[in-house]
């Protein structure tokens, strides 16, 4: 048994930090290290610095542009992106329906839809989600009824994440509503700019726009735009699935937000003396750390595992729920570590142009807004209860 | 042992429930922030005209001399409503340390305006290097001829920028720590040398940051000796904060227990897993043990100092995990609605996560409680 990177993943870590140091925009860094909005634009120039590399696509295989990586790289990949600063990746068209279309879509639908993926000139948004269908997700209602060389589309799709950046979609909707859920299910690609497409925006309790309700009135989509078979999206729903469930551990995020955390503590004073030094506040610490190195260990033996031709299965479902509870712990203590300066609820200082003088310490503005946004972790993605049915089911055999 | 109410407590919070009940759907309390002040004008008149903002005052100050359990049982119908008025801040706050510490002609002049509703009063106490701790006092105040001079910082005051008097505690003496040395003044936020930055809060509420220079106030109560009456208010106030938490928790619980049984997934109520009910059993224990509390820390305001003070830190320290608790299964179990800002159960959520900033928080009342020696 060997824990270390082995030299070459070495030199690939440097190689990514070299890159990073002058291809990451410093501003966009500076705004995702202080908790500001990010815009369209920023994430467009982030991918666009990605593609000039060849990095963006680390799923892909070359021949259609990707990296052709291994997991430990794209491991290593990930958490120097996360150190660095960088946002994270739009996953929904480079990671979620780019690997469908590599593997049901047809000749066309690749030559059309990957590289416009790659230069950014579709942006994608996901439609799985609907009022009546959240961890039922085989239950989705939204029709999509043959005629002619289209199909009319009817229904509301909701949770859109960036849908309002968005010009594609790609829905579920049903296609027979005559047999078993899950049969009767077709993957359809969607141009939103189609007349009766509706974007709406839902205000999450943080007050931000983040996601959408997308409303589906009689829209008119040419059969072309239908991947794999009509009434067999359920297969590519769930081989999508596993690819959002890759990296969900979320290892250099949490390490980024740790740190993140150690540096408020050391910076912020209470009654004379720093918060690092208070011994609540040290334990407290001490305990999200260890449980972070624990979870960065399970990550990478299924990471070592997947490398080994292993196919990660419920072993994610444990990634995610630990996971996404190690880094609501910390956005916990980061909210507390500034005490009552989490308390004002200033919304402009979270906009880049923000140059008046913060309320409380400088730092201090995003903490309890990223600490309430951060519950979403738990829920979305397949909620940490429908993991835990997962392994539960898979690995447990209850 | 009676943990009843007595008739008079019973009109009590028959009438802050009705108030709360036909004025404070979430539909109406999103109006009432809206307005200029942040929170229902009209509200808050009806408030004073009700004789609610009477209630806690001794009966020589024109109020109704009610204790621990009257603010118990309002306070508890205004986290139920998630009001928006400056009750805390003004009646029980600055007006509960300027009847406990001032002289007659001080709290003639100013408490029955606060009684009617047409002053607010601030109490600015906390300083920006302090945390929680209400005696690491930097704010100076020196004396100028006959009156005082403060110069100073105070953090996030509790609608400190609606406020027409502000209660500002200052160093008269002692090291910057210490419980000796503490005064309080009555201070005039219009006057040149009061910087007042308003801002609102994550549970929707106003505060303020308060910079004082050179600013004349009017001192309240005995030089450097205000400390006891200081804790004194500050415990009342908590006990606010704990029967506002036991109300939020109430109504969390109840919007949430009412979605396990009507949103559908897979065919059937999701409040058929044995998980979600599990968890929601949690909530509950968690609601009556913070409820146990607000009653233990509402019937000690009276108490001896020692006695109450320990109790009082005990009840803050529980209710703010278990308020957390609550907040995050309440958030979690309605999924992506939980998330939303027009779900209500967001509102809770994000009120009972921040009753733990105000007064101290779980970490702050854990620690001061170990310290706090035992009563004999
Ligand atoms: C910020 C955010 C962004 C999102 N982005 C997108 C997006 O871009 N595209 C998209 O399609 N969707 C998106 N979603 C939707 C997300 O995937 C769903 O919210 C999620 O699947 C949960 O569904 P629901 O909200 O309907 O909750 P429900 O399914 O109604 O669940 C409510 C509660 O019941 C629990 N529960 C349900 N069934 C069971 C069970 N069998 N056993 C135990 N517990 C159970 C859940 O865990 C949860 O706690 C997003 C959600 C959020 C919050």
């Amino acid at each position: 048994m060997d824990i270390t990177y082995t030299a070459e993943e070495q030199a690939f870590r440097a190689e990514v930090r070299d890159f990073l140091r002058d291809g990451l925009p410093g501003d966009i860094s500076d705004k995702v290290r202080g908790g500001r909005r990010l815009t369209r634009d920023d994430h467009l120039r982030w991918h666009a610095a990605l593609n000039a590399r060849g990095w963006l696509a680390v799923h892909w295989p070359t021949e259609h542009g990707g990296t052709g990586w291994g997991p430990v790289q794209r491991h290593i990949f990930d958490e120097e992106c996360a150190a660095a600063g960088a946002p994270q990746i739009i996953p929904f068209g480079v990671n979620m329906v780019a690997p469908v279309i590599i593997k049901f879509g047809t000749e066309e639908q690749k030559r059309h839809y990957l590289p416009r993926i790659l230069d950014g000139t579709d942006w994608w948004c996901q439609g799985y989600s609907e009022p009546g269908a959240g961890s039922d997700l085989a239950s989705v209602k939204t029709r999509a009824v043959r005629d002619g060389d289209h199909y009319v589309v009817n229904g509301q799709k909701t949770w859109t994440t960036l849908g309002q950046h968005a010009n594609m979609i790609f829905c579920l909707v049903r296609t027979d509503a005559s047999v078993k859920p899950q049969e009767g299910i077709s993957f359809l690609l969607i141009d939103m700019d189609t007349p009766g497409v509706t974007v709406r925006p839902i205000i999450t309790l943080d007050g931000e726009h983040e996601v959408n309700e997308v409303f589906l009135d009689d829209v008119r989509v040419p059969v072309d735009n239908l991947v794999g078979e009509e009434n067999k999206g359920w297969t590519c729903a769930k081989y999508l699935l596993t690819y959002e469930r890759t990296g969900i551990a979320g290892v250099g995020m949490a390490k980024a937000a740790l740190r993140h955390l150690k540096s408020v503590a050391r910076r912020q004073e209470r009654c004379g003396r720093a918060l690092i030094d208070d011994p609540i506040f040290r334990r407290r610490l001490a305990e999200v750390e260890i449980d972070l190195m624990a979870l960065e260990m399970t990550n990478l033996r299924v990471v070592a595992a997947v490398q080994g031709g292993g196919v990660p299965g419920a072993e994610s479902s444990i990634l995610k729920v630990r996971g996404t509870e190690i880094r609501q712990a910390i956005t916990d203590l980061l909210r507390r570590a500034v005490g009552p300066y989490a308390l004002p609820f200033q919304h402009e200082a979270l906009e880049s142009g923000f140059n008046e003088e913060p309320v409380g310490p400088d730092y201090a503005a995003p903490l309890a807004p990223q600490y309430f946004n951060r519950r979403k972790l738990s829920i979305y993605g397949g909620s940490n209860e429908i993991q835990k049915n997962i392994v539960a089911k898979m690995i447990l055999g209850l | 042992m009676d943990f009843t109410l007595n008739d008079e407590q019973r009109m009590l919070e028959e009438t802050a429930a009705r108030l709360v009940r036909e004025r404070y759907g979430f539909e109406q309390r999103r109006r009432h922030a809206a307005e200029p002040t942040g929170y229902g004008a009209g509200i808050w008149a009806m408030m004073a005209e009700l004789g609610l903002t009477a209630v806690p005052f001794p009966e020589g100050d024109g109020g109704f001399a009610g204790g621990g359990v009257e603010l118990l049982v309002l306070h508890q119908q205004f986290g139920r409503g998630l009001t928006l008025e400056p009750y805390l801040a003004s009646v029980v706050l600055g007006g509960g340390l300027l009847s406990r510490l001032g002289a007659d002609a001080q709290r003639e002049a100013v408490l029955p305006q606060v009684i009617a509703g047409e002053t607010i009063l601030a109490l600015a106490y906390a300083e920006p290097s302090g945390g929680y701790d209400p005696f690491w006092i930097e704010t100076k105040a020196e004396r100028a001829g006959d009156g005082w001079r403060l110069s100073g910082a105070k953090s996030v005051v509790l609608h400190g920028d609606g406020a027409g008097r502000l209660l500002v505690t200052a160093r008269t003496g002692g090291g910057t720590g210490d419980g000796d040395g503490i005064s309080v003044f009555l201070v005039d936020p219009t006057q040149a040398g009061v910087g007042v930055r308003g801002y609102a809060t994550i549970d929707g509420l106003r505060a303020a940051e308060i910079t004082l220079d050179g600013a004349a106030g009017e001192l309240v109560g005995p030089e450097g000796a205000a400390a006891d009456a200081l804790e004194a208010t500050l415990a009342a106030g908590c006990v606010a904060l704990c029967a506002e938490a036991v109300g939020a928790m109430e109504q969390a619980c109840e919007l949430t227990l009412d979605y396990l049984k009507t949103r559908q997934q897979f065919g059937a109520p999701i409040g058929r897993n044995q998980v979600l009910q599990h968890r929601m059993v949690d909530m509950r224990i968690a609601l009556e043990q913070a409820r146990s509390m607000a009653i233990l820390a509402a019937c000690s305001l009276e108490a001896d100092a020692a006695e109450r003070e320990r109790r009082i830190s005990a009840a803050k320290a529980l209710i703010g995990t278990s308020g957390r608790f609550v907040a995050e299964q309440a958030i979690q179990m309605h999924g992506g609605m939980g998330m939303t800002e027009e779900a209500a159960v967001s509102h809770f959520a994000k009120r009972l996560v921040m009753i733990d900033h105000w007064l101290g928080d779980s970490d702050y009342h854990t620690a001061r409680f170990a310290e706090l020696p035992e009563a004999a």
